[in-house]
């Protein structure tokens, strides 16, 4: 069945959530990171009394609410996407997407959605501490609400706490908290976070650049400043920090992933890591086509360092993950899908035989599914399975994108931080927005906090290719067998409106920027 | 008009669009609406992962 599924159909599922999560995550990051640099802001202005704060607060405040309107329940259409175009995988991972999402549902959109009209609507309504405490409770749960969902996509990442049960097709929970406090998720969480913290900072040091370059609302530019570089500086530190330990999971749990955004094609021991490089693809190499560098500055033994802390580590390669590496305990891809393979027909045999009510064959498949050796040697290669019959490069990321995007949003972060200590170097010192090309470079780096983002997330999503569960199911088996064209037209109606929408959010941002603090 | 209203009028027709339209017409929930129990459901989605 699968070897007649029209790929275009997948590639245009693929694409059309990519164009809908991609969309949403423009003002995602925003709101988790503004939320808490209003709810500063409004702190300074309950306790100081000042009028300056509190019209600081309400410009961003204003801002926030901009990106939070536009922006709210464009995850939503996620969720249609799953069970429309996604049903297979929608089905086979059901319990855990709807635990932490019922969660999220009832605890934080509550949370968030509550107190966020206190927040904008309480001005001199009700007390000021009640007010600054719907500020503090809007930016909490907000980020409460990306715990959640952020939970579900690393159990994709890295399926755990959960068991397979042959008799529903369905992943079952087994533990709570494994699932929710896994070392992916948690490490995920922390560094989306730290990193929309990031990005929220530079969005109000951009900003507030431009009041200075046109020597407007000084006051409230330097003020604004000053608390979003403190913000940028220890974001920007803990951003690091948890990049560099999800770097450090990532080669652990997702090999292929890390070797494909260092480009590593050859394992080795005293790996160097690539610094900045750009590559062509030769299309006479296996795995075919590869990808070598016309150029690359390296760091020698820091790819080894980075993961095993020591420069003899060994990083298995692409050709190591494919063709496998004894010395190294690595099976090879023929391996995985000739065991992925088993799996698949003792579960088509356990489905026979329940059918034809053979109870004995049944049970002995049945307690296969519990056996935790034929669980290891079998079942965790499921996915594999797949690609019994079909090209082996099916099962390598685009090597390319994720060398790319993961150097793109490693270069952007580092400047984030950097831009973020000069600025609030110069502010405590007072003189930020003496030297105007230093407010130009903050004003041009305005929109990059967006492209790292996007780019980690990139990495994150398209370095797990081919897989929507890792190494359980690939996209080919999770998508919905419908016609590419009706995709195809959904894709296109969400280009359009995604586009209307965010000429909307420029355009309505952008005003009330003009207007500046003063403006109705 | 305020930005106030213009938002809240933005908010409205974009959650008509994706409820009204899009929910409505172009993304129902292809298990639920084809089959009537889980039994069914499961049985669906067995028989799609294992005829690779």
């Amino acid at each position: 069945m699968l070897e007649n599924i029209d790929m275009s159909l997948v590639d245009w599922s693929r694409g059309q959530f990519a164009l809908t999560a991609m969309f949403h995550w423009i003002f995602v990051p925003l709101t988790l990171g503004l939320s808490f640099i209003v709810a500063f802001m409004h702190t300074r202005y309950v306790r100081t009394g000042d009028e300056e704060w509190k019209k600081i607060t309400k410009f961003w405040m204003k801002l926030f609410g901009i990106n939070f309107a536009i922006g709210v329940a464009t995850g939503i259409i996620l969720e249609f996407e799953f069970g429309t175009n996604w049903s297979n995988y929608s089905w086979f991972v059901g319990d855990i997407f709807g635990a932490p999402l019922a969660v999220e549902g009832i605890l934080a959109f509550f949370l968030e959605s509550t107190f966020i009209a206190v927040m904008f609507f309480g001005w001199n309504k009700v007390s000021k501490r009640f007010h600054l405490a719907a500020s503090w409770l809007t930016a909490f749960g907000a980020n409460l609400s990306a715990v959640w969902i952020l939970v579900a996509n690393a159990w994709m990442q890295h399926p755990v706490g959960t068991a397979f049960n042959p008799d529903t097709a369905r992943n079952e929970m087994t533990s709570f908290w494994d699932v929710a406090l896994s070392e992916v998720a948690v490490n995920k969480f922390l560094h989306t976070v730290t990193s929309s913290f990031l990005l929220a900072s530079i969005f109000v040091i951009a900003v507030s650049a431009w009041f200075l370059l046109r020597k407007r609302e000084v006051m409230f530019a330097r003020r604004s400043t000053v608390v979003a570089s403190v913000f940028g500086v220890i974001a920007g530190i803990a951003t690091i920090f948890t990049g560099d330990t999800s770097a450090r999971i990532v080669a652990r749990e997702q090999p292929m992933k890390f070797a494909a955004m260092e480009a590593l094609y050859e394992g080795q021991t005293h790996a160097p890591l690539v610094a900045i490089g750009a590559m062509r693809t030769d299309t006479t190499r296996i795995p075919n086509p590869r990808e070598d560098f016309i150029f690359k500055i390296e760091i020698p033994n820091a790819l080894s360092y980075m993961v095993f802390l020591t420069p003899s580590g060994f990083v298995p390669g692409i050709t190591d993950l494919v063709y496998g590496n004894e010395e190294q305990g690595l099976l090879s891809y023929e391996e995985k899908i000739e065991r992925g393979a088993v799996a698949i027909q003792t579960l088509k045999e356990l489905k026979k035989a329940r059918d034809r009510g053979d109870e004995a064959t049944y049970a002995s498949l049945r307690e296969k599914f519990e056996d935790p050796r034929w669980l290891d040697a079998y079942y965790q290669h499921f996915g594999y399975g797949y690609y019994k019959g079909r090209e082996l490069k099916e099962l390598i990321p685009n090597v390319k994108l994720n060398f790319y995007s993961f150097h793109v949003m490693v270069i952007l972060g580092i400047h984030f931080l950097i831009l973020s200590v000069i600025v609030l170097w110069l502010s405590l010192k007072n003189r930020w927005g003496e030297r105007k090309w230093l407010l130009w470079v903050a004003l041009i780096t305005l929109p990059m906090p967006w492209i790292a983002s996007q780019a980690g997330w990139l990495v994150a999503e398209m370095g797990r290719q081919p897989w929507v569960v890792y190494e359980l199911m690939p996209t080919l088996s999770a998508v919905s067998r419908l016609k590419p064209g009706a995709v195809q037209l959904t894709f296109w109606i969400f280009l359009v409106t995604f586009t209307v929408l965010f000429i909307a959010e420029l355009k309505i941002m952008i005003t009330q920027i003009k207007k500046g603090p003063g403006g109705k | 008009m305020t930005w106030g209203r213009r938002l809240w009028g933005i908010i409205l027709i974009k959650l008509f669009i994706m409820f009204a339209i899009l929910r409505l017409f172009f993304f129902p929930d292809l298990l639920q609406r084809n089959f009537e129990t889980d039994q069914e459901r499961s049985d669906h989605v067995l028989e799609q992962l294992t005829n690779p």
